[in-house]
C-alpha cells in the first residue's frame, strides 16, 4: 500500500536547478508526477530534461485537466503524486483550488516554495517590495472583450505613490505570449482611449526579461525610447513605478540604464 | 420604339417636379392579377408593345417568374402618362402575391405613396388581401380598390347584374372596414373608398379593360353595357378600346393618391422618427431637392455586370453620378456609380434624381434592403421594415463539386444580401450551410438560382421545419453558471417575457436589432408595456424576441464582461439547450456574478462558458417546451369534394377553425403545423381532382405535442449530430 500524498513544488524561474534541493529530495520520492506550464513556463528547459534528471516520466497536463482536478486527485488518494510548476507553486487561483479539493477528500499536502517573479523582479530591479500596490495582468484584447481595469489599477497605485507589477498575458495553447512591447503600446494605447493621464512621454517604465535565467535584462526608460529598443522575448515582466526613494533611483539608472535626470527629479 | 425614347427623355425632365409625380403600387392575394395589370399599365404609357399587355408580363422577368407564372420579385417601372393638359410620370412597383415573398412587399410600401389592392371579383377579399392592406395603411400608403377579373364573373359563373353590385358593394364595404378600424381619424374617414368618389375601378386586367365611375359618366357606357359586351365574341376586345384600363386606372392614380410633396408631409412623421424640425427633417417634409440626400433602399437586386442595384425612394435632395454617400450603420463612404429610372429588368441611366422618386443607384455596395442612404454621416435612420414573419422551413445544402466550396459561400452570401426574408448559416468547417426561408417554395426558387444562375451545382437535404425553443415557468432558485476555471460565478433566473412585450417586438415597436441607444425612453415603453420598474431600467439586450436584464447592482468588475455576457446570451438565443434551434419569449435575468480579481481569469473562455451554462441550466430547471411553425389553410372547393378536403386537414395534425359557404362553393379554414404540410399540394389536387382553390399564410408558433416533443427533440438532435438525449440541469451545474 503506497501513502497518498500530493506535493506541490515549485521549480523557480529557469532551468532544472532553480528549486530547492528539499523539493527535488521530494520530487524524487514521488510515485507519479504531473506538471503544468500553462499558467507560466519554466525559461531554459525542457520536459525531457527535468525527466532525465529526476529519471521519472512527467505527466504533462492542461488547463481543463487541472481544473477538473480528477486524475490528480484520484492518483493522489492511492499514491504520492507530485504536481509541479513554473514559478512559486501556489500564485495560481487553480492550484489553491486543487489544494482545497485535496484538502476536502482528506489527501495530505506538502508545499515546496520556488522562486517566484514577485519576489525576483522587485529584487532585480532594485525596487523596494513593500512599495508595490495591487499586480495586474495585461490581456490580449479582443473583440468584445477591452477591460479598462488594468489600467484603473495601475492609475490608482500610481496616485498613491505605489509601483505596480504588470504581468503580461501568456496563451501557452495558442503559442501567444505577449511581448514587453505589446504591453507598452496596451498602456499608450490605453492612454489615448482613456485620457487620465496614466502615461505620458516622460512615464518611467520598468522591463525584466527574463528574470531568473542566465540571461536575465533589465531595462527603464521612457515609452518611446523602450519600443525603439531591443528589449529581448517573453517571459517578461513590465513594472510602472510611483514615488521613488532615491536608493530606488540610484539602482534604477544604474542596473536598468535609465536616464539619469530621475535622481534629480526625487 | 421612337415612343419609349420620347417617353424617357419626357419622364428625366419630370422627375425634377414632383407635383407631377405619383409614386404606386400594386398588392393582392395571389393570382388576382398584380401583374396583368401592372403591364397594362406600361403597354399604355408606351414602354411595351400594347399587344403583349396581359400576356407577356414586363415586370416578371426574372426567369423563374417566368416559367411559373408567378411573381417573386418586386420590380418597378416609370412611365409617362398624359392627363388634362400635362405629362405625369408615374413610378410603379409590382409586388408578388405568394406569401413566401411578403416580405417584399412590406419592403416595396416603403417607396410607394398610394397602392392598387387587387381583388378578384370571383375570389373576393381574402386573407392575404387583409394582410396587405394592413402593410399599406402602417406605412401610410394610400390603397385604392381595383375589382379585377370582372370577365370571369359575367361568363364563368354567369352573374346578374343585380348580383354584381351586390357583390361589389360587399366588397367595398368590406375594404372600407379595415380601413376604419386600423387607421388613426382623421385618415380613417379620408381614406375611405367608393365607387361614387372614383376611388374604386373594376375590369379585366386579361383583356385590357376597366371602368370607374367618373368613366362611365364620361363614356357613357353603364353597367348594363358591360354584361353586354363581355357576352359577345371580340366584345372585350372593344371595351379596351372605350375604356383602356391604363386611362382608367392612371387617371384614379393621378387624381387621389398625393404627389411626393404631399404625401411626405403625412408619411415621413410615421417612417422616419428623428427630429422633424432638424433641417433634414424639414427636407424630407417639403421633399426638397436642394436639401441633403436622403434615400431609402427597399430592394437589392445583384446585377452580374453592375454589382449590386439598390432600389429605393428619395425623400430629400438630389442624387448625382459620382456622388459619394453614407449607408447607415456603415463607416465607409462609397461613390454612386450610377443612377438610373427602372423599366422591369431595364436600367435607364440619367445624370441626376431628384427628391420624390423611385429609382436605382449602382454603386452603393454594403447597402441592403431596409438602408437609409444619405449625404449626412449620421443621417438618424429610417424606421426599420418589419415583416412579421419568421422563417420556418430550412434546407441544408452543400456544393456537389469540392472545387466550387469557396465559390458557394461566395454566392450565398450574395443571394442572402439581395433577400433580407431569406437565412443563410454559413459552416465553412463543415462545407454543409444551413439556409431558411419563409416556405418550400421560396427555398426552391433559391436553389434553382444557386445552380443556374450562379453555376454552382449543390446537394440539398429535403425541407425541414424550423423550430423554435421556450420555457414552460420559470425556475424558483437562482442557477448558478460557472466558468471552466470555477473561478467565476454566474446566477440566473429565467421566465416568459410578457405577451404584451413579445408582441410589441413582433410588430416592430421595438428595434431588436439596435444597440440599445435611449435606455430611459425603452425603460418606459417597457414599463408601459407591464414589465417591472427596475427590470425595465435593467435591459442589457435583445436578441430574437427575448431579452437580457441585469438584475445587479455594484459589483466590480461586471461591466468589463458585460460585452462577453451579451454575446454568450446571444448565442444561447440562437441555439436552445433542447435542440439548438433558436430561442424565442425568453426573459433572462441575470442576478448576481462572482468574478475573479484578475483580467486574464474572466476573458472570453472563462464568461462565455458560465453566462451559457447559467442560462441553460435555468431554462432546464423551468422546463423546457419545443415550439412548431403554424399555418392557416383556406380551403374552397365544391360541396361534393369537402370531405375529402377535411379529411386531408386532419391526417395532418390539422384543427378546423370555420366552415361556411361562399356562393356554390363550400370553404374551409384550418390551421396546420408546417411539418405536416410538405406535399399538400399534391395530395389536395389528388383528392379533389383540382377543383380546390386553396392558399395558406404561415401564423406563428405553437407548442408541440408534449406526446411528439421527445421524439421531434431526438430526431433533430441526431440529424445535427448530438447526442439524441439533451443535457439536463445537473450538467450544466457541472456534476
Ligand atoms: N380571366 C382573367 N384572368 C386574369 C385577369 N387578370 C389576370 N388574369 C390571369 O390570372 C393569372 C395570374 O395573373 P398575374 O398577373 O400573374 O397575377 P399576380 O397577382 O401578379 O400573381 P402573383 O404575382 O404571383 O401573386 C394569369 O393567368 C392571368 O392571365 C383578368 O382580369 N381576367
Ligand atoms: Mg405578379
Amino acid at each position: 500500500m503506497m501513502t497518498s500524498e500530493l506535493v506541490f513544488v515549485g521549480l523557480g524561474l529557469s532551468g532544472i536547478d532553480g528549486m530547492t534541493v528539499k523539493a527535488l529530495q521530494a520530487l524524487k520520492e514521488c510515485d507519479k508526477i504531473y506538471a503544468e506550464f500553462y499558467t507560466s513556463t519554466l525559461i531554459g528547459a525542457s520536459v525531457e530534461d527535468l525527466e532525465k534528471m529526476l529519471d521519472k516520466k512527467i505527466n504533462v497536463v492542461y488547463r481543463s485537466q487541472v481544473e477538473e482536478g480528477e486524475d490528480i486527485l484520484s492518483d493522489a488518494a492511492k499514491m504520492r503524486v507530485g504536481f509541479v510548476t513554473a514559478g512559486d507553486t501556489m500564485l495560481a487561483t487553480t492550484h489553491v483550488d486543487l489544494r482545497i479539493q485535496a484538502k476536502e477528500d482528506g489527501i495530505p499536502v506538502r508545499l515546496f516554495h520556488g522562486v517566484s517573479i514577485f519576489g525576483a523582479c522587485p529584487t532585480s530591479l532594485g525596487l523596494q517590495p513593500y512599495k508595490f500596490g495591487r499586480t495586474v495582468t495585461l490581456p490580449f484584447l479582443e473583440m468584445d472583450y477591452q477591460p479598462k481595469s488594468p489600467y484603473d489599477h495601475i492609475k490608482e497605485n500610481k496616485d498613491r505613490g505605489l509601483h505596480t507589477m504588470i504581468l503580461l498575458d501568456i496563451r501557452a495553447d495558442e503559442l501567444r505570449y505577449m511581448t514587453a512591447h505589446q504591453a507598452i503600446e496596451w498602456l499608450i494605447e490605453g492612454e489615448n482611449k482613456w485620457n487620465e493621464g496614466l502615461i505620458t512621454d516622460k512615464t518611467l517604465i520598468c522591463v525584466a526579461t527574463h528574470v531568473g535565467a542566465p540571461d536575465e535584462k533589465i531595462f527603464a526608460g521612457y515609452p518611446q525610447d523602450l519600443l525603439k529598443m531591443d528589449l529581448g522575448t517573453p517571459l517578461q515582466t513590465v513594472v510602472l513605478p510611483g514615488n521613488m526613494h532615491f536608493m530606488e533611483a540610484y539602482a534604477l539608472v544604474d542596473f536598468a540604464g535609465a536616464p539619469k535626470e530621475i535622481i534629480e527629479d526625487e | 420604339m421612337g415612343r419609349k425614347e420620347d417617353n424617357i427623355r419626357i419622364a428625366s425632365k419630370l422627375m425634377k417636379t414632383p407635383q407631377y409625380v405619383r409614386n404606386i403600387g400594386t398588392a393582392a392575394h395571389i393570382d388576382h392579377g398584380k401583374t396583368t395589370f401592372s403591364d397594362n399599365l406600361i403597354a399604355g404609357a408606351g414602354m411595351m408593345s400594347s399587344d403583349l399587355a396581359g400576356e407577356q408580363r414586363v415586370l416578371d422577368y426574372d426567369e423563374q417568374e417566368a416559367a411559373r407564372g408567378i411573381t417573386i420579385n418586386a420590380a418597378s417601372a416609370s412611365m409617362v402618362h398624359h392627363f388634362e393638359g400635362h405629362e405625369y410620370l408615374i413610378n410603379l412597383i409590382d409586388t408578388p402575391g405568394h406569401v413566401d415573398f411578403g416580405g417584399d412587399v412590406t419592403r416595396a410600401m416603403r417607396a410607394l405613396d398610394g397602392v392598387f389592392i387587387l381583388c378578384c371579383a370571383v375570389e373576393g377579399i381574402m386573407p392575404q388581401t387583409e394582410t396587405v392592406i394592413r402593410q399599406a395603411l402602417k406605412e401610410r400608403v394610400r390603397p385604392l380598390l381595383f375589382i379585377n377579373k370582372v370577365d370571369r364573373m359575367i361568363v364563368e359563373q354567369q352573374v346578374t347584374k343585380e348580383m354584381m353590385i351586390e357583390k361589389f358593394s360587399k366588397l367595398v364595404a368590406e375594404f372600407n372596414h379595415k380601413i376604419a378600424n386600423i387607421l388613426p381619424a382623421p385618415l380613417n374617414k379620408e381614406w375611405q373608398v367608393s365607387i361614387q368618389g372614383g376611388t374604386v375601378a373594376f375590369g379585366s386586367a386579361y383583356n385590357n379593360w376597366a371602368i370607374s365611375a367618373p368613366f362611365m359618366q364620361r363614356s357613357g357606357i353603364s353597367f348594363k353595357d358591360i354584361f353586354e359586351y363581355c357576352s359577345r365574341e371580340g366584345g372585350q376586345k372593344e371595351l379596351s378600346k372605350k375604356i383602356p384600363l391604363h386611362e382608367v386606372v392612371l387617371e384614379m392614380a393621378i387624381k387621389h393618391i398625393q404627389p411626393p410633396v404631399e404625401a411626405q408631409k403625412l408619411r415621413i412623421p410615421v417612417i422616419w422618427h428623428g427630429d422633424l424640425e432638424s433641417k433634414i427633417g424639414k427636407e424630407m417634409m417639403t421633399c426638397d431637392p436642394n436639401g441633403d440626400v436622403a434615400y431609402m433602399v427597399n430592394k437589392i437586386v445583384m446585377d452580374p455586370h453592375a454589382g449590386e442595384v439598390a432600389i429605393g425612394r428619395l425623400f430629400a435632395g438630389t442624387i448625382k453620378k459620382g456622388q459619394t454617400l453614407y449607408i447607415s450603420g456603415m463607416p465607409n463612404q462609397q461613390r454612386v456609380q450610377t443612377v438610373a429610372m427602372v423599366v422591369g429588368a431595364d436600367r435607364i441611366p440619367v445624370e441626376e434624381v431628384q427628391a420624390g422618386n423611385i429609382i436605382a443607384v449602382t454603386g452603393l455596395k454594403d447597402a441592403i434592403a431596409g438602408s437609409t442612404v444619405s449625404s449626412m454621416k449620421d443621417m438618424d435612420a429610417f424606421e426599420k421594415m418589419t415583416h412579421y414573419s419568421e422563417p420556418v422551413v430550412t434546407k441544408a445544402i452543400e456544393a456537389k463539386n469540392m472545387k466550387d466550396l469557396p465559390k458557394l459561400v461566395e454566392v450565398l452570401r450574395s443571394i442572402a444580401k439581395a433577400d433580407p426574408s431569406l437565412n443563410i448559416e454559413i459552416n465553412n468547417e463543415t462545407g454543409e450551410h444551413l439556409m431558411s426561408g419563409m416556405g418550400e417554395l421560396h427555398l426552391e426558387i433559391t436553389e434553382y438560382r444557386i445552380i443556374n444562375e450562379h453555376g454552382v451545382d449543390i446537394i440539398s437535404s429535403p425541407p425541414i421545419v424550423v423550430y423554435q425553443e421556450s420555457i414552460k415557468g420559470a425556475n424558483q432558485n437562482e442557477f448558478e453558471g460557472k466558468s471552466p476555471n470555477k473561478h467565476n460565478k454566474f446566477y440566473f433566473l429565467v421566465e416568459p417575457l410578457e405577451p404584451q412585450i413579445m408582441a410589441a417586438i413582433r410588430a416592430g415597436e421595438i428595434d431588436t436589432e439596435a444597440k440599445i441607444k435611449d435606455p430611459k425612453a425603452l425603460a418606459k415603453q417597457l414599463e408601459a408595456l407591464g414589465l417591472d420598474k427596475d427590470q425595465a431600467k435593467g435591459v442589457v439586450e435583445f436578441k430574437n424576441a427575448n431579452v437580457l436584464i441585469d438584475c445587479t447592482k455594484g459589483i466590480q468588475y461586471l461591466h468589463e464582461t458585460m460585452e462577453l455576457i451579451k454575446q454568450s446570451f446571444e448565442e444561447v438565443m440562437m441555439k436552445g439547450p433542447l435542440a439548438g434551434e433558436k430561442v424565442s419569449g425568453l426573459k433572462v435575468k441575470l442576478m448576481d456574478a462572482k468574478l475573479h480579481e484578475d483580467t486574464i481569469h474572466r476573458g472570453p473562455a472563462q464568461v462565455i462558458p458560465a453566462v451559457r451554462d447559467g442560462i441553460y441550466g435555468a431554462m432546464c430547471v423551468a422546463g423546457r417546451n419545443l415550439l412548431e411553425p403554424m399555418q392557416h389553410v383556406f380551403i374552397s372547393v365544391p360541396p361534393d369534394f369537402m370531405g375529402g378536403a377535411v379529411n386531408l386537414i386532419t391526417q395532418r395534425r390539422g384543427t378546423i377553425l370555420e366552415m361556411g359557404q361562399d356562393g356554390a362553393d363550400s370553404t374551409v379554414a384550418a390551421i396546420c403545423p408546417v411539418a405536416d404540410m410538405f406535399g399538400f399540394a399534391s395530395d389536395i389536387r389528388g383528392s379533389t381532382q383540382g377543383r380546390a382553390l386553396w392558399s395558406t399564410e404561415n401564423s406563428g408558433f405553437q407548442q408541440v405535442p408534449i406526446e411528439l416533443q421527445k421524439k421531434v427533440v431526438a430526431d433533430i438532435r441526431t440529424r445535427k449530430g448530438l447526442n439524441p438525449e439533451p443535457y439536463d440541469a445537473s450538467y450544466y451545474s457541472g456534476m
